[in-house]
């Protein structure tokens, strides 16, 4: 069992420590001067102006952020990893984005970058999250699902329903950062956790490196499987390195509790099942999370979380709870509706193609979520998609009778 | 955590030098010394064994997973060249692209002049093994003369559509395209604005950046299959080449639509000189002019291009080392191409077949793209020979073909 000072031996801060206790050895002068004059004179070739990225045609939240005078604060600023500026921001730089769809336009390397770089982080995390600002305000988390009510729907509309977050082990990099050994012991801290669920959460790993092809099949059968990223966004950001090294799908022997491990963030984990029980399957989600909490604390890791930002995860668009909790739902007469996207709106719910984030949705069936992911709990927000989905429906039966249905008043926000 | 930080930077900016748990000799990494542009600038790596950060290459056909062993990665994993391009940087393209049965891709890219140098534990072997044999203390000579070349006037244009000779120049000071910052890569193509708007006569011509064309430019470049688009190919984008796009590229051409120049595209430089027809001797004329004017323009503005005695002129992937020439025509050939023997003919010519598309292309309607497969180790006018000579033998042999006589009696010998 790994204590403290023994996992700090083995991670990011030996450096610190071998250089305070005096283990380093000199280099030779000349290797010195050459590294340290090179660098000099780069920085007086390429001024930040030099650098800095043309964002005339691009529309993500980091380019309306960004400025000429942050960049020349933050360009020559590393995290303890050497993690930079640039490399935040490359994913937003190479991908304009669309004018209707604002994206983030920058990833963090590590827990660290959200401090380093907070000088763009906070206003591209307020402009995201609402008006949420992480100088000020803090973050509540809260996983006890016993306090979500209604939370079961009416299963001639709901055909399925999900909750999905994403948790990083603290001390290692991010996937936009991380080495293979890092990932790999990401991937090690992960399973060896997993493997100590019991009951209806005990399951199995298949590593996307190793898994046969009939394993393969099943798992994309079941939706259950992920693939190499291709979208720019992601790739743009250097999470799709090294790939399938260290990837990996976990899940449960009933197929209704899954970790993503490696893809997007270090763990994606998602309960989901067929029908209408969201509270059901919230309070899986909650019981999972809380004692694979419980099974990487026992060897010494533990969860990148704090009272600012909640749970730190490599988009800024997934702080906080990262939860997006989402029903695949019929409304054949309300998607049709003209004031379809204001209820949506007004009520904070966000719908998607049934494919997932930036797919088109098929037939009358679509995927209705949370918007928000910070600066309310786990319970507020599943509450919240519980009474608007319920709602929804509401809609959805009057119009089926001819009656005429209300839009709902916005729920309020931080903002004003 | 923040105590932890403030200690690190100070560290960092007081110089104190740490040594790798795993080496025999001390290496640095400070703070501050390396550009920040890579995508493995990573210090938490270093403090695992070099076991656990070796790739899995078990599954990969490229001269890079054939060369690097644990060994060597372990001897190579904490250097870096001057500007920060570590070995991770150079070999990312590889683990990332596992390759093909059937096609060995190189799999490792430079960052900077110096990691031919630095590296050269991985690169060479590599470099031998693309090039034929190639060895560490072998000289390559250039040769731009044009008036070196014989012949190559008089490819029967009935079945040579067109000829085309490339090359690629990297300017010397500046970081290659997978590791530069912007700021480098648009005083690249200052210096090539400036160097090629003081060309004249036939090639005279004009400069469009990607950023900037109209719609109207950059279809008349598109109906003359000059544009180049952001790379697609994985092999490329696993490299960083395609960072910032468009920013800093550009396609400049003359008057005449006869000689053309891509700025920051896989190279910092690709002059690409070409007509319809089969008069190779004069597009290499005019190549070689058109080089030789350019290198003193450079040259007159401190600039010169990265060469040396040993490696020719140095480009980004290590495949175009050398010349960096491929001189080749579009040329009909639907019988030989038929022919059982077409692989072996073209093996003993030293060609290279290829859609009319460009690599990784297929071939339409019996047209293909003949070009000569070495780079390193001969000079250009003696690739452009074989290229000459070896199209002219296959046109005969085309010709013999349609009339239904053997061509065994025209088989060319190893060259």
């Amino acid at each position: 069992m790994a204590n403290s000072f023994t996992r700090m031996m083995s991670g990011r801060h030996t450096a610190v420590i071998l250089a305070s206790i005096g283990a380093g050895t000199l280099a030779s002068g000349y290797l010195l001067s050459d590294h340290v004059a090179a660098a000099a004179e780069r920085t007086r070739l390429y001024p930040p102006s030099a650098d800095y990225p043309d964002l005339r045609k691009h529309n993500n939240c980091m380019a309306a952020a960004l400025t000429p005078t942050i960049y020349g604060h933050l360009r020559d600023k590393k995290t303890p990893n050497d993690w930079t500026l640039d490399q935040c921001i490359q994913t937003g730089v190479d991908n304009p984005g669309h004018p209707f769809i604002k994206t983030v336009g920058m990833v963090a390397g590590d827990e660290e970058s959200y401090e380093v770089f907070a000088e763009l982080f906070d206003p591209v995390i307020k402009d995201r999250h609402n008006g949420y600002d992480p100088r000020t305000m803090k973050h509540p988390t809260d996983l006890d699902a016993s306090k979500v009510t209604s939370g079961m729907f009416d299963e001639r509309y709901v055909l399925s329903s999900r909750v999905r977050t994403g948790r990083s082990i603290r001390g290692l990099s991010l996937p936009p950062a991380c080495s293979r050994s890092e990932r790999r012991e990401v991937e090690r801290v992960a399973v060896t956790a997993l493997s100590g669920l019991k009951g209806d959460l005990s399951g199995r790993y298949y590593s996307l490196k190793e898994m046969s092809d009939r394993e393969q099949q099943q798992l994309i059968d079941d939706h259950l499987l992920f693939d190499k990223p291709v979208s720019p966004l992601l790739t743009a950001a250097g999470m799709a390195r090294d790939w399938p090294d260290a990837r990996g799908i976990w899940h449960n022997n009933e197929k209704n509790f899954l970790i993503w491990i490696n893809e997007e963030d270090h763990t994606r984990i998602i309960s989901m099942e067929k029908g209408g029980n969201m509270k059901r399957v919230f309070e899986r989600f909650c019981r999972g999370l809380k004692q694979v909490e419980h099974l990487i604390q026992e060897r010494g890791w533990e969860f990148m979380w704090n009272d600012r930002l909640g749970y730190v995860l490599t988009c800024p668009s997934n702080l906080g709870t990262g939860l997006r909790a989402g029903v695949h739902i019929r409304l054949p007469i309300l998607s049709r509706d003209p004031r379809f996207k204001r209820i949506l709106d007004n009520l904070r719910l966000q719908k998607r193609g049934t494919g997932g984030v930036d797919t088109a949705a098929t037939g009358d069936t679509v995927d209705i979520s949370n918007l928000d992911r910070l600066g309310k709990s786990e319970v507020e927000l599943v509450q919240l998609v519980i009474d608007g989905i319920n709602y929804l429906i509401e809609c959805e039966k009057r119009l089926e009778k001819g009656q005429d249905i209300k839009i709902p008043s916005p729920i309020l926000q931080f903002r004003k | 955590m923040s105590d932890n930080i403030e200690n690190i930077e100070l560290l960092g900016t007081i110089g104190i030098f740490v040594s790798t748990p795993d080496s025999n000799s001390p290496q640095i990494r400070q703070q501050g010394s390396a550009m920040p542009f890579g995508n493995t600038h990573n210090k938490a790596k270093m403090n695992y064994d070099s076991d656990q950060e070796y790739p899995d290459l078990s599954k990969h056909n490229n001269h890079m997973a054939k060369i690097l062993t644990p060994a060597m990665y372990e001897r190579l994993r904490s250097k870096e060249t001057p500007s920060g391009f570590t070995l991770d940087d150079i070999i990312q393209t590889g683990i990332d692209n596992p390759g093909h049965p059937f096609i060995m891709t190189v799999g490792c890219v430079a960052g900077d002049e110096e990691t031919y140098e630095v590296f050269k534990e991985l690169l060479d072997p590599v470099i031998e093994d693309r090039h034929g044999g190639y060895k560490p203390s072998d000289k390559h000579k250039t040769d731009i003369d044009p008036a070196n070349l014989k012949g190559g006037d008089d490819l029967d244009p009935d079945y040579v559509l067109s000829s085309r000779v490339r090359t690629g120049r990297s300017v010397r000071g500046f970081c290659l395209p997978p590791h530069c910052s912007r700021g480098e890569r648009r005083a690249v193509e200052k210096l090539s604005i400036e160097a090629l708007a003081s060309l004249t006569g036939d090639l005279n011509g004009k400069y469009y950046a990607l950023k900037n064309m109209t719609d109207a430019e950059q279809q008349q470049l598109i109906d003359d299959h000059f544009l180049f688009d952001k790379p697609v190919s994985p092999l490329l984008l696993a490299s960083g080449m395609g960072r910032d796009w468009p920013d800093a590229r550009g396609i400049w051409h003359n008057d005449n639509k006869t000689f053309l120049v891509w700025v920051n595209e896989e190279d910092h430089l690709r002059v690409i000189s070409m007509q319809k027809g089969g008069n190779m001797k004069e597009v290499f004329n005019r190549f070689c002019t058109g080089l030789t004017k350019i290198e003193t323009l450079f040259k007159e503005r401190n600039h010169a291009f990265m060469w040396n005695e040993h490696l020719g002129y140095v480009l980004t992937c290590p495949s175009n080392l050398g010349t960096g020439l491929r001189a080749g025509v579009h040329v009909k050939l639907p019988n030989m191409s038929k022919n059982a023997k077409f692989e072996d003919v073209l093996k003993k010519l030293r060609l290279q077949k290829r859609g009319t598309g460009g690599v990784d292309t297929a071939a339409v309607g019996g047209v293909f793209d003949i070009s000569n497969a070495d780079r390193l180790g001969f000079s250009e006018v003696e690739l452009v020979q074989m290229v000459v000579d070896g199209v002219k033998l296959l046109v005969d042999m085309e010709k013999k073909l349609e009339k239904g006589q053997s061509i065994d009696d025209i088989m060319p010998a190893q060259k």
